[in-house]
Order: structure tokens, then sequence, then C-alpha cells
């Protein structure tokens, strides 16, 4: 099934002989000759009105001996969006023309291509490596790449039954460690290189200055990877003069396990479970990005019910996620654990209904292709119900009391670290991030999924694009998420829970499809492609964490460095899905 | 007024604050180490102190509840063990961690397959308790246990005889999953019995 409903205009005959149609089956959209690509993508940024890139991936084309890269485009306006792809023959050097001067968000992501693809993009202002560390060899989402304990290429593994003798991975190595040695290693000769040159070499600039005829050496400070406002193992490297930041540069992958990889080795069904360690706190949100990519692909209707409860679980799962923001935007801010620990008291409540209906408090898996595993019972609903018609708006409210006049969280948050809307865009920021800039953006009203389109909800949006915006957006979300919870809660109607039998062999026709949700933290997004096999070809995960980090930089430059802690904070960052 | 928000803010944590106290007085003595008062400190209307002094006190877990699986066997007469497991495979491959693995037990004599597992493990370090292998077997015969203190020194590598409970535990932690299963086999056996039945006569 087609994912975006294309432009209407021929683009191929716009650009003859550069743009052709994609018409692989199950494939949409447009494919580019690289070197029009800067013209083609200029093009539909300006004269179409694609002035969003939400997703940038990689794809091995192994077979065909190609390596592609799919851009994501979509109206800031709303809408449906448009697809488009170049290839480049899948010989080193891959080169393709970079698309940071048309869309600055594609920085970090074209950073991540290069990385697990090896595709370089000429012009990149930085292209270094971003999940794997400086010298490592090989680029590991090549299908031809294979990890250390590297079992077989798919799974179900074959040595598991019928004979399956249980062994440990370590013992199938020949180092007994997790360790590839590239053939013909020798320890004794090897010369460590230093791998923080790289990163160093591209904040050199900024090394040092000349003022009034004195030679001032700028700081270089490492915020992380063990810093406790980094929200576990984020590093950002900053330049001071003084304690104005100059520069930064975010450093992450510490917490990378190559979540797309083991997807790809996965079944379909398999990587339900995975996708809740994205976004640990939100993996309801999680599961619905990802069952709604696959049921694109297999052209299934979800059952009603579980359409309603599915709305029910991913907003209650975003007022959980807000609270806790909020909660540990204020410990950032140094009001220890007061707010977190009230926003926990929420969270507890809301933890105790996911535990009771998908069976585990955080790791849910509770979608299913076509539904969801099992219906709400009838305790849970009462719960949910006393839950949204009196706890949580005199929750919310008291958050509000506590909070929001608060003249120390006024001071430090007001007129702070400001992102216009032209600059929110550009850097493709989703979410809260995108609204509290102006941008009244939400996924739920502008491409609607699920039943979103029946319920009556403000898109909440303000104005300031500074930090007390990114809080108080954050209360006004809440506040809508009630509403939609009412609504949702009484029109919740009978009936089966999955529109499909369960199965765990399920047959998924060849094709692509970009499946995106308005998650807590901003656009998750779930780009799938299918070969007609039990296991995805490509399965690539645009997560909000990951791509706002690209304006990071930005909102930090000429703050002081007591600040970045609290922009961090506000961003609304998770390692897990920022790593992946 | 500089400092009013500051001051309303407080106005919030002096209110819990006054609350924690009148509701501890209100449940006198038995708000805490009493089920009563978990049930009340986890419950949509509480107030004060949440916290939950676990190892002291526990919560209860829901039905739903999933850790690790067990595999069930039926109490024969005289105490002999019958696994349910038919050694089909289908929650090794449905594992998405392929943390489980089975060695199909085959009749010594004739060398062919039988329906019982010569040996199943579950590596349940690996194991992310995602409740698959329960949710797709469809012998009923491994399911998802609620202990969930399972901490060791070492590495926990469950051979069949530490994952064999019997029936009866399972009926025990999820009494509703149990009595839906047992009442679809009785009609599944009624209707196999009544399709027979016309057949015979």
């Amino acid at each position: 099934m087609a994912t975006p409903a294309t432009e209407t205009l021929d683009l191929a005959v716009k650009f003859p002989g550069a743009v052709r149609a994609d018409t692989r089956p199950g494939f949409s959209g447009w494919v580019v000759a690289p070197e029009k690509l800067l013209e083609f993508a200029a093009f539909v940024r300006d004269e179409l009105g694609y002035d969003y890139l939400v997703n940038l991936c990689g794809v091995d084309n192994l077979p065909e001996g190609q390596m592609e890269v799919v851009y994501n485009v979509y109206k800031t306006t709303g809408g449906p969006g448009l697809i488009f792809k170049t290839q480049a023959a899948r010989v080193d050097p891959i080169e393709i023309p970079s698309l940071v001067s048309i869309w600055p968000g594609a920085e970090l992501q074209e950073r991540e291509a290069w990385d697990m693809y090896g595709i370089r993009f000429s012009d990149h202002p930085d292209l270094r490596r971003i999940l794997m560390w400086e010298g490592f060899a090989g680029f590991p989402l090549r299908k031809d790449w294979k990890e250390a304990f590297h079992d077989e290429e798919i799974k179900p593994y074959k040595s598991r039954w019928p004979d399956g003798k249980h062994t440990y991975a370590e013992k199938r190595s020949a180092y007994g460690d997790n360790i590839n040695f590239e053939p013909g290693f020798d320890p004794e000769k090897w010369v460590p290189t230093d791998p923080e040159e790289a990163l160093y070499a591209a904040l050199k600039k900024y090394k040092s200055e000349e003022k009034d005829g004195i030679k001032t050496d700028h700081i270089i400070v490492n915020m992380g990877p063990q810093h406790p406002s980094t929200h576990g193992v984020f590093r950002a490297v900053v330049i001071l003069d003084g304690e104005t930041v100059l520069s930064l540069k975010p450093v992450m992958g510490y917490l990378h396990r190559n979540h797309e990889k083991i997807g790809e080795r996965n079944t379909f069904l398999h990587n339900m479970p995975y996708t809740d360690r994205l976004d640990y706190f939100n993996s309801m949100t999680n599961n619905w990005g990802y069952s709604m990519a696959v049921e694109k692909l297999m052209g299934i209707q979800v059952a009603e019910r579980a359409e309603y409860i599915r709305v029910i679980m991913s907003e209650l799962s975003r007022i959980q996620n807000h609270m806790i923001l909020i909660g540990m935007l204020l410990n950032d801010l140094g009001a220890y654990f007061t707010p977190a620990l009230y926003a926990f008291e929420e969270r507890e409540l809301i933890l105790d209904i996911f535990e009771a209906v998908s069976g585990s408090r955080m790791m849910c898996n509770y979608f299913r292709f076509g539904g969801v595993v099992r219906d709400i019972d009838e305790t849970s609903l009462r719960k949910i119900k006393d839950l949204v018609f009196d706890r949580l708006p005199r929750k919310i409210e008291e958050f509000d009391r506590l909070l929001t006049e608060n003249e120390i969280i006024v001071s430090r948050l007001k007129g702070q670290a400001i992102l216009t809307s032209e600059d929110a865009i550009a850097y493709s920021m989703s979410g809260p991030m995108l609204r509290a800039a102006g941008v009244p953006y939400d996924i739920r009203r502008a491409d609607p999924y699920g039943v979103y389109d029946r319920f009556d909800f403000d898109v909440a949006v303000r104005h300031n694009c500074d930090m007390m915006d990114r809080y108080l957006i954050r209360l006004d979300e809440m506040h809508q998420s009630v509403r939609i919870l009412e609504q949702a809660v009484r029109q919740l109607p009978e009936g089966p829970i999955s529109s499909q039998k369960p199965s765990y062999q399920i047959k998924v026709p060849a094709g692509e499809a970009y499946g995106r949700v308005e998650g807590p933290k901003g656009e998750l997004g779930f780009y799938v492609v299918s070969n007609g096999k039990a296991n995805p070809w490509r399965y690539h995960v645009r997560t909000p964490s990951f791509v706002n980090l690209t304006a990071l930089e930005k909102m930090c430059v000429g703050t002081k460095i007591a600040d970045f802690v609290a922009i961090l904070g506000s961003i609304d960052i998770v390692l897990g899905e920022l790593d992946r | 007024m500089n400092g009013k928000g500051i001051l309303k803010g407080m106005g919030v944590t002096l209110q819990r604050f006054v609350d924690t106290y009148l509701d501890d007085i209100r449940w006198w003595g038995k708000r805490y180490y009493t089920p009563e008062g978990i049930a009340h400190r986890s419950s949509t209307n509480t107030k004060g102190i949440f916290t939950i002094q676990y190892p002291e006190e526990k919560l209860p877990v829901p039905e739903e509840f999933r850790y690790k699986p067990f595999l069930l066997y039926e109490e024969g007469e005289k105490g002999e063990k019958n696994i349910r497991c038919t050694s089909c495979g289908i929650c090794a491959k449905a594992c998405p961690t392929q943390c489980i693995w089975i060695v199909r037990g085959t009749d010594p004599a004739t060398g062919r397959p039988v329906p019982q597992p010569a040996g199943f493990w579950i590596d349940a370090d690996i194991c992310m308790s995602c409740g698959f292998c329960a949710e797709f077997c469809p012998f009923d015969a491994i399911k998802m246990d609620h202990n969930y203190e399972v901490a060791s020194y070492t590495r926990n590598l469950m051979d069949i005889d530490e994952l064999m409970k019997p029936v009866s535990y399972y009926a025990g932690i999820r009494p509703l999953n149990y009595a839906r299963e047992e009442e679809a086999r009785k009609a599944k056996e009624a209707a196999k019995a009544a399709k027979a039945a016309p057949a015979a006569g």
C-alpha cells in the first residue's frame, strides 16, 4: 500500500531525465538522480511547500547493488507528505549530496546514515560517526556486516529447535568475548588513535580568539556522559567563554545497541516488544507507531474498540510523560524532587493501569497488528474513569498552582533559549518543541491516524518560543489529553479487540510504509520496507529525541552553561530512543 | 507582588504536608503493613504518603502480570509429572530474543519424534518477559510467572526441572485465565463428542 498520497503534479516531467516515479510494487514517491537532488529538494520546499523534513534514512538494496537514501517531507500546514529517494551504486565511496543547506534538520540524520551505511554526504558541515565511535571498523547496518555474536541471518534461529541444546553466545566466539577483529589484526602492532580528535577538530574554530590585544583561550567542558542532568549517558562537549556557551557538540551512542539491525533480523512480530525499549516511558505510543507502519503495509483495518483503547492508552501515556518531564525539568533547575515525586504519584497510578491491562508497567508490549492483545478489564476501566473525570484534572491544576507563577522558575525560563518558528521547522523539531515555537503542527490533527479525527480537542500552541512556553505547553497538552480521554472513555464501543486472528507468523506484502504517531516527545516514525518475507528488509525508527537534538547547539549558543541543563531538560530526551 | 508565586506553590506543599498527617490519623494503625492500607495507598483517591515499604510490604501484582515463563505439568495420581509441552517449537519461534532452547523428544526404540521435550532451557538473563511464548502456545503449556524476585549471583539458565510447575500453581496465580481456558477446553471436548456421537449412532 502506498504510504502518503503523492503530489498530483508529475515531477518526472518537471525534471526530465533526473526524476522518475518509484514503480516498484508497494513503493511510491520519486527517485531522484543524486546530481539533481539539491535542485529537486529546493523545488519541493519552495515551490510545493513541503517545508518540513521529517525523516531521512539509508537503505541497503544489496541484491540490486545500490544504496538508497529515503526522505520523507511534509507541509507544516498539514496534509499528507511526499517521499523521495536517491540511489547510488553500492561501491565505496558512495557519494550523495547533503541536504543540510536546504533542511538543517538533516544534519544528525545524515551523520547517522553515514555511520550506519557509509554513505558520504558531500558538503555536510561535520560528517563524523555519531552512534558508533571513531575508529569503528565497518558500517553495521549494511546487509553484509555481521555482529560479533552473529548467530544466523534471520530469526527464528534454526539452532533453537528441534535440536536446541543450549550454548552460551560467547562460546561461539573464538575470543570468548564480545569482540570482532579485522582479519589479520595484530594487537602488538596496533597504534591507538585518539577517538576524540575528530570531535575536537570540529570545535577547533572556536578554540581561541584575540580580544583587545589579549589572546583568550576558550575552555572545553565535557558535560557527561556521567552527568546527572543528561538523563542517562548523553554527553555534550561545550566550548565556553567564561560561562557563556560559544559552541556545543552533542556526543551520543553510549547506549547504542543497533536496534535497527536487531529489528531486521527479527520477524515482524518480534519487533513489537523491542519497540517498548525505545522510549521506555511511552511504550504504548511506540507500539502504535510500529504497528501502524506494518498495518499500512498489510493493508488491514484496526478493530473499532481497539482504536479507542489505543487512544486511551497513548493519552494516558502522554500525561504521565509530561508529568515526569515537568518534574525532572524542575529537578534540573534545582527544585530537588518535590515536583518530581508529586509527578511520580500520578505516574504510579497510570502505570498500575498499564500493568493490569498489559502485564507490565513499562514494557507493555500491548499492541498487535489489527488491534490490541487483550481487553481492558472492568477494574482498570473504573480506575481510568476515576483518573480522567476526577483526579487528573485536579492534579494538573495543582501542578499549575505549584509551579507556573513561581518567580524563580519564571526568571530561569522566561525569554531563555529562543528557537523561532522558522528555525524549529528548518531543524525538523517535532512535538511540544515545535508547538512551543509557535507552529501548530500536531500529527493527530495534521495527518490524523487512528480515531483522532472523531475527538474534539485543540492543538496546544504557544508563541513566545522560549523555555517557559516549553514548560507551559506540556500543561496545555495534558489538559487536551484529558479532554480526549473523557470523550474516548465515554464513546468506547463494545466489540472485538482485534481484526486479525492471533498469529506469530505474519504475512506482510512487499512494499514500504512510513507510520508516524504524535508521541509525547514528538514525532515517532517507523519506516519499514518489506520484501515479502518473514523479516523486514529495512526497519528504521525516526525518534523525536534524536532529531530534536539537532537544534541543541542553536538553542544553547549565547546562554550560560547552567542553562544548558535546563534546555536539555526542556527538550525531553530519553536515551533509549536517542541512541537506539 | 514579588514572591506571591512562591508562596502559592508553598501552599500546595503545605496542603500535602497536612494531608499526609490527616490521612495517617484517619487510618490510624491500618495504613501501613496491612493489605487494605496498601490498597488504599495505590487507589485513585489516595492522599499523603504513597510509598510501599518494599520488601516489608509488597504491592499485589495484577493477574496479567508477567515475569519469566514456566512450564505446566498435570499432577498424576501417583505423583508423576505429566508435562503439557509437546515440544512443537512454537514458543521458540515466537520468542523475540531467541532465549528458548528445545530438544525434541524421540522414542529411543523407533527414533521417531514423540510429543514431549527431551530438553528445555530458558536463558532467563536474555528473556525480556514479553509473554509471546505464553500467548502463542496452542497447548497452554507455557505461562508467565508472577515471581519477580529472581536475583541471583550466577547466570540464570533455567532447565526443565526448574521450569516445571504444577497446573494448580497456575490456577492459583491466574484464576480467571485458568477458568477461561478450562471452559474453552471443555467446550472443545463437548463439540468433539457431539461430532463423534452422530457418527457412532
